[in-house]
């Protein structure tokens, strides 16, 4: 039973006329015009397009890690472009997780110390964070072995650690880009399938962005970009 | 449509009367393909002057069996690989064809709906198979759900070339 709806409430995520261009002048290139868009909590959403259709560009403003060139963008009702880079920063430890094609695991900690950091660099204190990283680690269904280090896991669940360390902060959006790009078909199945039971458990609102029809298929909504613009969505 | 050789399969669990080919026919294709009383019975009247089927209507209910013929036909069927590709005669295809007979633009449009159509109705789908899922469907159910998931997504593939090879041309 669903603990956790999309809710009507401040959106988690909010495009107003969002442009984002790279150069100036000739060499200008637009990666988005005039992208409007809301996600509520716990909402799942799904971006689809051919390569170089604004995608990831939309994920890394909906993050903080590019400033627009033009628009706003507001998560959690604050627009990111008035924050300082120690709020973004912040933002980004404690409201925005993100998951990559790549696992970006440090290989050098365990399973749950990579989980716990987040945790530890927001000041929790090693006990607590060790309990909250054990519990997000069972949130995902991994929990055995957690002191193993990553290697010592399959590619599938070395994802699972990636996103328990996405959601060990209680964030409320994860924007997650090709997260199974690296994984083959069982387990991307079974990650995504993970992903998309998060909202419902956790309340977090995702923004999956994917080739993928049938990855897509788990989302509330379905956003189709093209050429830098929000050309349908399916529902 | 392989109606004939179905009710040729159903047959081959037993000897049984109209409706029952019926209901166990459309069981075994996971509920989602309906067959009309007089359709069945129209194909049973020629598998029966076929030779393939025999009637028994000596009792309350007109009863149907296989005959060895019909036995040697549906062997026949279920391996016969379909090796001769048929003519890509979908509709689908049909649209997005005549669509660029009107112009790129045009046929960029008609790509465009129908794979908005076409994700809404993998996410139907999906969603249907999250609430309802494997625990209620039967196993013929789910292997129809797959074939339809697989089926959309490789539209949905073909749709992105489409699109890919328009823009190529531009």
């Amino acid at each position: 039973m669903s603990e956790h709806s999309p809710s009507t409430g401040t959106p988690v995520l909010e495009f107003m006329d969002v442009v984002k261009s790279y150069g100036s002048g000739t060499t200008e290139t637009r990666a988005l015009t005039s992208v409007d868009l809301r996600v509520a909590p716990g909402e799942f959403i799904a971006v689809m397009g051919p390569s170089g259709c604004g995608k990831s560009t939309l994920l890394h403003l909906a993050g903080g890690l590019e400033p627009v060139t033009a628009g706003r963008v507001l998560v959690n009702g604050r627009d990111v472009s008035e924050m300082s880079p120690a709020d973004l920063a912040t933002l980004r430890r404690r409201e925005v997780g993100y998951i990559f094609q790549r696992l970006n695991l440090i290989p050098s900690l365990t399973a749950v110390e990579n989980v716990m950091l987040p945790l530890e660099l927001d000041g929790t204190g090693r006990k607590e964070a060790r309990e909250r990283a054990t519990a997000a680690l069972q949130g995902v269904g991994l929990s055995h072995h957690l002191d193993r280090y990553p290697t010592e896991f399959s590619g599938g669940q070395q994802q699972r650690i990636a996103i328990a360390r996405s959601l060990v902060a209680q964030r409320s959006l994860l924007l997650a880009d090709e997260p199974t790009g690296s994984l083959d078909t069982v387990n991307s199945d079974e990650v995504i399938e993970l992903l998309a039971g998060l909202p419902a458990k956790f309340g977090t609102a995702i923004i999956l962005v994917t080739h993928e029809p049938r990855f897509a298929s788990w989302a509330d909504r379905v956003i189709f970009l093209r050429d830098g613009h929000v050309v349908d969505e399916s529902r | 449509m392989a109606v004939r050789e179905g009710l040729l399969a159903v047959l081959s669990g037993g000897p049984r009367h109209g409706y029952q080919i019926k209901t166990d026919f459309e069981q075994a294709t996971g509920g989602v393909w309906r067959l009309n009383v007089g359709q069945v019975y129209t194909t049973l009247d020629r598998l029966e002057r076929d030779g393939m089927v025999t009637l028994d209507d000596s009792g309350e209910s007109k009863v149907y069996s296989l005959t060895e013929n019909g036995e040697q036909e549906l062997a026949r069927w279920w391996e016969a690989a379909p090796l001769d590709e048929a003519p890509p005669r979908d509709e689908l295809m049909l649209k997005v064809l005549t669509a660029l007979d009107r112009g790129r633009d045009h046929a960029l449009r008609v790509i465009e709906a129908h794979r908005t159509v076409l994700t809404s109705l993998l996410q139907q789908r999906r969603r249907r198979m999250r609430e309802e899922g494997p625990l209620t469907d039967s196993l013929a159910t789910q292997i129809v759900n797959d074939a339809l998931m697989l089926r959309a997504e490789s539209d949905l593939r073909w749709l992105d070339q489409c699109e890919a090879r328009l823009q190529a041309t531009s």
